[in-house]
């Protein structure tokens, strides 16, 4: 978020993209020649008999630290950058989630620790001379591999969101949910991952004509499964071993886990260690008993795979109060499950009007983007918002339209467009508007 | 890194080799660097049984002896049925397992085993390969047979003698079986916005 010297701007009519001070996308690079100029002079004269480094900062004076062999965030961050994770309840290990804190970040590439996580039993210690992945079933030869001959493939490198459905389940609730992003928005992050092609493995094999799934084991303490449909499966799916260029951490599946690209998280099975090719569901607990969408008549979607297209207003946002009037940026990130991001519009004045954001380039296909947009803030009360279109021309709904058409139970895929509401003091709160 | 080229010249050499060996009929492509699966290798790692039966293991068991396997080894994080509560329920328990029929599709739904699960064999599937919780796999098939059973009769979907093995348990029908709609590729329309 940036404060600039209001004073100095100067701002007409032909600025304003919307309603409440939203400004034209270009706004802050025609004004940055009349905000730039004013530094310099001022500065406190050195003495001319003291040592030249009078005044000078400790780290600026002494060598620093050594190279460590794997490199630190800043002391200073620790703690402070980190994710939300809920306490394991009444002592018991359960199924818990680590959610990532997009309020504190930029860009798209969430850091590999950060990048949120849910296990429904625990991060297993998996030794990768132990594991293998075997692939069986409607098939003409089974075949198994471990991590180091899975290395030999040619690999693809790709930018990938990965969205638990579950994410954003709070806002489901009759009331606002007020912890900051993570309880409504912590459950999506992007990371680039590597790996090999599903489908050049299941070339090898010699998958059979009449294949429709391909149930995915992990060897988790509860060998979690999913069936994953076979077009998902020779399309894009992955098989992943490194995350942001390094081997997958044990809490996202090391060593190897799959990766399908827009589909609901849970389908992306960590610690893979089988794929069953088959021509029917395996009705797992996780496709029947959990992540499927309770509707208002009784019955419940199941399959509910691609990740619908949704965005979030990461800042402002409710940890962040806005401390004087002036000009701020509004910035957050879009998604879809199907696709590239094609436009993202902000309104400050809760949906009445909108302005086309800046989206900022490369777009990757079912990737976070991000984009940004100048906002003048006159101190009185607003309602920011974000949503997102697709290149398949989805259009993300508002909260009213998305519980008219599934209830309020759904409890998963809530894609809604989220406001935050900023009041005559700057502080910020999240509010269904 | 070569790895692309040398790739295609190994793809090329098969193609001229079964072009050779005059092979008309497909042949499974030969596996570059995945070695043969054997039947020990997929038995440790595939655990799935699927609703028609296939892959239940032998065994069997009824819902009686299953109560005391349950008070033995579940009931410690999972409540009791609840017309069966006892001086001891675990403060903060893990899922529901019984009760909540009729709730779906209320203002205040409970969704359970009895109340919402499409298939019975899920039950066994997911109890046999990662229940109890902090022992998972440590009960013999007759035993998570049993359990099962327990689970179907405390909510009233069999009888508490009937027996589970791998032909009784896919035909049990459970009472939410219908309300299931596949969205895969699409959510149909009639729950979807206007503009999706
Ligand atoms: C140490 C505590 C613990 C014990 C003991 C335990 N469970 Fe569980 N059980 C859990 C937890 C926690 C979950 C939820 C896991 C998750 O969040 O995915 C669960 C989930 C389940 C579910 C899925 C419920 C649903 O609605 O999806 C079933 C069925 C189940 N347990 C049966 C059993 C049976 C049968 C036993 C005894 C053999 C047992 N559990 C023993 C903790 C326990």
């Amino acid at each position: 978020m940036t404060h600039s010297k209001t004073k100095t701007l100067v701002v007409d009519a032909t600025d304003q993209a919307a309603g409440n001070g939203l400004m034209s996308r270009r706004f802050f690079i025609n004004s940055a020649l009349a905000t730039g100029a004013t530094l310099a002079s001022g500065a406190p004269a050195i003495a001319q008999d003291a040592i030249v480094g009078e005044g000078q900062e400790d780290w600026t004076l002494y060598p620093g630290d050594d190279l460590p062999l794997y490199g630190d965030v800043s002391q200073f961050e620790k703690g402070r950058v980190q994710r939300f994770v809920a306490p394991p309840t009444g002592g018991r290990t359960a199924s818990s989630s680590g959610r990532t804190p997009h309020h504190l970040l930029q860009g798209t590439i969430t850091p590999s620790g950060l990048h949120f996580e849910v296990t429904h039993h625990g991060i297993p210690d998996i030794d990768p001379a132990k594991h293998k992945v075997v692939i069986h079933g409607m098939v003409k030869q089974p075949l198994k591999w471990d991590i180091e001959a899975l290395e030999n493939y040619p690999t693809v490198t790709r930018k990938y969101f990965m969205e638990c459905s579950g994410n954003s389940r709070v806002c489901w609730a009759e009331k606002p949910d007020q912890n900051f992003m993570y309880m409504t928005h912590g459950l999506v992050s992007g990371s680039e991952w590597t790996g090999i092609p599903l489908s050049t493995l299941l070339d090898e094999v010699g998958v059979s004509p009449d294949a429709k799934w391909i149930i995915a084991e992990g060897g988790d303490s509860g060998s979690l499964s999913r069936s994953i449909p076979i077009d998902k499966a020779l399309d894009d799916t992955i098989i992943a071993i490194y995350q942001n260029g390094e081997r997958i951490r044990p809490s996202q599946g090391y060593p190897m886990r799959l990766l399908n690209p827009g589909f609901e998280g849970n389908t992306s099975v960590k610690w893979l260690r089988s794929l069953y090719v088959t021509d029917k569901p395996v009705m797992s607990r996780f496709e029947t008993s959990k992540y499927t969408d309770k509707l208002y008549d009784g019955k419940a979607l199941q399959f509910s795979l691609e990740m619908d297209v949704k965005s979030m207003i990461t800042r402002p946002s409710s940890a962040i109060s806005l401390k004087k009037k002036g000009l701020y940026e509004i910035t957050g990130l879009a998604w879809s499950g199907r696709g590239k991001i094609a436009k993202v519009e902000v309104s400050a004045d809760g949906g009445k009007t909108w302005a086309e954001a800046a989206i900022e380039g490369p777009v990757y296909d079912k990737m976070l983007t991000r984009f940004r947009i100048p906002w003048m803030w006159d101190g009185s009360p607003a309602i920011l918002q974000s949503r997102a279109t697709d290149e398949a021309g989805r259009l993300q709904p508002t909260r009213e339209e998305l519980l008219a058409a599934r209830g309020k139970d759904a409890f998963y895929h809530y894609h809604a467009i989220h406001s935050w509401s900023v009041n005559a003091k700057g502080a910020i709160r999240h509010v269904y508007a | 890194m070569q790895r692309g080229r040398s790739d295609m010249s190994m793809h090329k050499i098969l193609i001229a080799a079964l072009m050779i060996s005059g092979a008309q009929t497909v042949v499974a492509q030969q596996s570059r660097f995945g070695e043969p699966a054997t039947q020990a290798d997929i038995d440790k790692r595939f655990w799935s049984v699927f609703p028609d039966g296939e892959n239940l293991p032998d065994g069997q068991g009824t819902a009686v002896e299953g109560a005391e396997l349950f008070e033995n080894n579940c009931h410690i994080c999972h409540m009791n049925p609840p017309d069966k509560l006892t001086d001891y329920e675990p403060e903060d328990p893990a899922d529901t397992l019984f009760g909540g029929q009729g709730t779906i599709g209320t203002d205040h739904m409970v969704a359970t085993i009895g109340s919402y699960w499409p298939y019975p064999t899920t039950v066994f599937n997911y109890i046999r390969k990662a229940m109890p919780y902090t022992s998972p796999m440590s009960l013999t098939n007759s035993e998570y047979y049993a359990l099962t059973a327990f689970l179907l009769s405390e909510n009233g979907i069999i009888g508490e003698n009937d027996v589970i093995n791998k032909d009784t348990l896919p035909k049990v029908v459970m009472p939410n079986h219908d309300n299931f709609i596949n969205a895969y590729p699409e959510v149909p329309k009639k729950y979807r916005t206007k503009n999706e």
